[in-house]
């Protein structure tokens, strides 16, 4: 079955682009957004590994509760801030 | 599910651990140290979910009259995997509240700039000197952190 070899070749590429993501990006906003797409990618993993049950699971709590959780502290610790391209000293703050 | 898809997995779950360990280890800020930890639990959850594959099997479902004589994937690590899942939103919930709280006490994110502050109050909390440079002239070098005044506070407040 090729189109599963090539399913699965495009979302590893997309799954590590968004690891990466998560970890570099600037705004911390956008890299919990990029973890909780991770999330949705490995369930789709867990969909060809005949596992329906637990990429459910993976969807659903991985991807949309820890998705939200992330987002609620992310505004609890004050980061939900458009970025201005200026380097004010509070860009150490959100250094990697 | 060809030998290459396999592999594409392999490579898939292991740069997931490699990349959440490697944030985790190398990130100062305690909010992508959180992100990072959640990435390498959905690393770990893949390889696992990986390991029990079996080629050309059925999802371990079984429906009113079926044949049980069917390959079927192994059902063992995806109901783990299915726990550590939870237990990750759990784990993540705890590590957020603690950066929260971490947040409200030293006004900062930065794990380099809280350890200073937090080591500012200990000393102040043990009456010592604040930490200068351990290169100092005799005198400015900064004292044991154990010391006298401390036990006879405590002793104090207690009375």
């Amino acid at each position: 079955m090729a189109w599963t070899d090539l399913i699965v070749l495009i979302m590893v590429v997309l799954v590590l682009i968004g690891a990466g993501a998560a970890l570099f990006l600037k705004n911390l906003l956008a890299a919990a957004v990029a973890t909780a797409l991770v999330s949705l990618g490995v369930s789709v993993f867990f969909v060809i590994l005949r596992a329906p049950d637990v990429a459910l699971t993976e969807a659903a709590v991985g991807a949309g509760l820890s998705g939200l959780l992330l987002a609620l502290a992310a505004k609890r610790l004050g980061l939900w801030r458009i970025e201005i391209q200026q380097d004010s000293e509070d860009a150490g703050d959100s250094s990697c | 599910m060809s030998e290459f898809a396999l592999l594409t997995l392999l490579i898939g779950a292991l740069g997931l651990i490699a990349l959440g360990i490697g944030g985790l280890v190398l990130s100062r800020n305690l909010f992508r140290i959180v992100l990072a930890l959640s990435l390498a639990e959905a690393g770990a959850n893949l390889l696992l979910v990986l390991v029990g594959f079996r080629r050309d099997a059925v999802a371990p479902i079984i429906e009113s009259g079926q044949a049980l004589t069917a390959i079927m994937v192994d059902p063992i690590p995806q109901a783990m995997v299915l726990t550590a899942i939870v237990i990750g939103v759990g784990v993540q919930a705890l590590a957020l509240s603690l950066a929260i709280r971490a947040y409200a006490a030293y006004g900062t994110l930065d794990m380099s700039v809280m350890r200073r502050r937090m080591e500012a109050d200990i000393d102040a909390a043990a009456g010592a000197q604040p930490a200068t440079s351990l290169h100092a002239p005799a005198g400015g070098r900064p004292l044991p952190p154990i010391s006298a005044p401390r036990l006879a506070h405590d002793k104090g407040a207690q009375a």
